[in-house]
């Protein structure tokens, strides 16, 4: 089940200036690449090319595989890359339940499963019973535990990290980072970080890759 | 190009799949009002210079032009029409700015604005009914201070409404105006780093007015620019206020070319066309005078600014210019008060300050004959209102789809409904709606609205549409939702409250439309505002009250519902509709 994410010769570049030159790269599952770089290098765009959501004003090449599959062409919703901002960006509009519940396949129709699965993700973060409550009343740590969940019941194939750790303070960073980490690599999940902290590098103990900004 | 590259640029297209179909939303948008327009004004032009075959005149001549200027009044016409249009412009900046500024920086100075949406939902021939009720010689101002202060026990012979400089007008103007503007400027003020110069200002030793209108102002004005333009448009070439309150005779050149329009002779469609073209020109003249003026009052500004002075004579007049404005929306609030009164009075002999009674009766007898105009103001107003919404989210959507730059051209063209008078081209149309017997119909009717509608429900959405912030569709297409799924689920619910707000103000557009209403339902559209101006006219004004206050209510009302809806549904939801 748990694949690879392979990046063939990815190259990105706006207008004159290479933002990412030809990267090859593969990340086994489990395995947590860094790419560092200062803020304005690309790194986010990196992320971008990678779920399909690339500004065409960017020119970009390269092919992206998970295992066998290439999902270079393919539409965001069918790639199964997820990803997480710097923010949680849970919808306002619906509960904390709600929000796991729009991620979780339409294929699971029966509502007790449903309600079931739910469940289960919310007492892995640790906040059982949560399900009800407005995300607006959820502290920054625990807003950041249910937007990791509500990314893991899409069932994606590869995670991506769009500096999630940032804006967390420094107790909550560390919590959050081993969160992250044991249950991406749990489900075996290849990822990838984009950081300017090296302390997150340190963290993610894996490969980093430096993007020249 | 090589082979990895093609397939990127096949994502791209990808990624917009499943909406190709929003491509045509632009262009189709654009034509439903940019369409009639331009159909209207040559429809409007050419019987300006004589050529109107369907009636038998397929020569160009300068006839209508030499009939025009036989009219005995013209000169005092046009000095009528620039006079009040000019002034009534001039004024409602003046007091906007100095409300704005008056109010800039109080906790409570968004709220301030938001409290005026009542007043911007009403329409202005509502309001200016409500004002000649308050202003008329039998009005009553003149009741609350007679006989005891003026010694009246008649009605004095004076022209308080219809006086022949146009005082009255400028007032009605004024005060439907100066909300609209306040309006615009708070939007612009969310594009300027405000708060922050204006603490740079105060340690430098400016008070809070002057710091708003040296350093503020000269920021903003840019951006209300094309609001303003249109307001001079509006003024200069309002009909239903102008009937209202205006003079009868000359009356101004709008009103001269609609009542010779509506002549039964029908050789009157040549002057009255060249009347129409000729008030285009004026309002084309004036835009381009303003602008000059512009450029004279920034140069000058430039070293007002330079002097260095903290206070002034500038403060004070700015002050009183705020303190005028919050007068003005009093004066408001008491026309529509009036309207109430006399909607409910048994009888209110001259010169008592109070009816003699208040009861229903009125009301009862009034039900049958409001229930219909009501009814059909409700449905063209949904209508159009549904229509535009549809175009301006396909647009809107196109656009964040594939982002491109949009130019200062496609804000003109937006404003061009705004800024063509009313009469220059609803003529046009209606010759033109008539040939294919499409006058009459509820749909064209619709389709006038729409012209009107389309730019505001436009501009009231587009700020808070780009304003979402993209990766919360980001996010949602990564958990595998389709478009349809982020836009249905997503992205409409997190701006249904926008998206409601504007739809109200697209109502309140719609329900107001005095000549489009007129001209495209050749008189046979009989909505609220079609029979509350014919009404005005007449003596009962208890009857005119009835309906006027209807009028006025229906769009707030609906306003209402547009802020209540989301207010009930996303009770629970704290974060939203506050960031």
């Amino acid at each position: 089940m748990s694949a690879p994410l392979r990046l063939d010769r990815v190259r990105i570049a706006l207008a004159d200036r290479i933002l990412v030159p030809a990267l090859d790269l593969a990340i086994a599952p489990g395995e947590c690449v860094t790419v560092m770089g200062p803020s304005g290098s690309g790194k986010s765009t990196l992320l971008a090319y990678l779920c399909g959501m690339l500004d065409p004003i960017f020119e970009a090449s390269g092919r992206v595989f998970i295992g066998e599959r290439e999902i270079t062409g393919v539409a965001p919703e069918h790639r199964r890359v997820g990803i997480l901002f710097q923010d949680d960006l849970l919808f306002p509009h619906l509960s904390v339940g709600g929000n796991l519940g729009f991620a979780l396949s339409a294929r699971v129709r029966d509502p007790a499963e449903r309600r079931k699965r739910i469940e289960q993700a919310l007492v892995e973060a640790d906040l059982a019973g949560f399900g009800d409550r407005d995300p607006h009343t959820l502290s920054g740590g625990q807003r950041a535990r249910v937007s990791l969940m509500r990314t893991l019941l899409a069932e994606p194939s590869a995670l991506l990290l769009d500096e999630p750790f940032n804006k967390l303070d420094a107790k909550l960073r560390d919590e959050f980072r081993r969160f992250v980490f044991e249950h991406a690599a749990q489900r075996g999940l290849p990822m990838l970080l984009v950081t300017h902290d090296f302390a997150d590098a340190a963290a993610a103990g894996g490969r980093v890759a430096e993007l020249p900004g | 190009m090589d082979d990895a590259h093609r397939r990127d640029m096949g994502a791209a297209i990808h990624e917009i799949g499943g909406g190709r179909w929003l491509g045509a939303a632009p262009p189709l948008t654009v034509a439903a009002f940019v369409v009639p327009i331009a159909a209207g004004l040559a429809g409007t032009l050419l019987p300006a210079f004589g050529y109107l075959p369907a009636i038998g005149s397929a020569r160009l001549s300068l006839e209508p032009w030499r009939l025009l200027a036989e009219y005995p009044g013209l000169r005092s016409s046009i000095v009528l029409t620039l006079t009040t249009g000019v002034a009534a412009t001039l004024l409602s900046l003046l007091l906007a700015v100095g409300f704005c500024a008056q109010v800039s920086g109080r906790p409570w100075a968004q709220r301030a604005s938001a409290a005026l949406a009542p007043l911007l939902a009403t329409p202005h021939s509502a309001l200016a009914i409500g004002v000649a009720f308050l202003l008329l010689p039998s009005g009553w101002i003149v009741r609350a201070l007679s006989p005891w202060l003026t010694g009246w026990t008649l009605p004095p012979d004076l022209a308080t409404v219809g006086d022949p400089r146009g005082i009255a007008l400028v007032v009605g103007l004024v005060l439907k105006e100066v909300p609209y503007l306040i309006l615009m400027i708070s939007g612009a003020l969310n594009q300027v780093p405000s708060a922050p110069q204006i603490a740079v200002a105060r340690a430098l030793g400016y008070n809070r007015i002057a710091a708003w209108l040296k350093v503020v102002l000269p920021q903003v004005y840019p951006q209300i620019r094309l609001p303003v333009y249109a307001v001079l448009a509006f003024s200069l070439s309002v009909v239903d206020v102008a009937l209202i309150l205006g003079p009868g005779n000359p009356p101004t050149l709008a009103v001269l070319a609609v009542r010779w329009f509506s002549d039964a002779d029908i050789h009157f469609y040549f002057p009255a066309a060249a009347a129409a073209t000729l008030l285009g020109g004026l309002v084309l003249v004036a835009i381009a005078a303003w602008h000059g003026g512009e450029q004279l009052v920034a140069a000058w500004g430039r070293r007002w600014l330079a002097v260095g002075r903290r206070d002034g004579l500038a403060n004070r007049l700015t002050a009183g210019a705020g303190a005028a404005a919050i007068a003005s929306f009093a004066f408001a609030a008491l026309a529509l008060a009036g309207l109430a009164l006399w909607s409910f009075a048994t009888q209110w002999r001259f010169p008592a300050a109070w009816p003699d009674g208040l009861d229903l009766a009125n009301w009862a007898r009034r039900l049958d004959g409001l229930a219909r105009p009501a009814a059909i103001t409700l449905a063209i107003g949904a209508a159009a209102t549904i229509i535009a919404l549809i175009l301006v989210i396909a647009c809107l959507e196109n656009e964040s789809r594939r982002p491109r730059p949009v130019g200062r051209a496609a804000l003109w063209l937006l404003y061009l409904p705004l800024l063509v008078p009313q009469v220059a081209f609803l003529f046009g149309a209606q010759v033109l709606l008539i040939r294919f017997s499409a006058d009459g119909l509820f749909a064209s009717v619709v389709w006038a609205h729409l012209i009107f509608v389309l730019p505001y429900l436009f501009l009231s959405l587009a700020d808070p549409w780009r304003a979402l912030d993209p990766r919360y569709a980001r996010t949602a297409a990564c958990l595998g939702a389709s478009p349809a799924r982020v836009f249905f689920r997503v992205k409409l619910p997190l701006l249904l409250k926008p998206v409601l707000l504007a739809c109200a103000v697209a109502f309140a557009v719609s329900a107001g439309q005095y000549l489009p209403t007129l001209f495209a339902g050749n008189g046979r559209v009989a909505t609220l505002t079609t029979e509350a101006v014919t009404l005005a006219a007449g003596a009962d004004r208890r009857v005119i009250g009835a309906y006027a206050l209807v009028q006025a209510l229906l769009p707030m009302l609906v306003w209402l519902a547009a802020v209540l809806v989301p207010w009930f549904l996303y009770a629970r939801r704290r974060g939203i509709g506050r960031a």
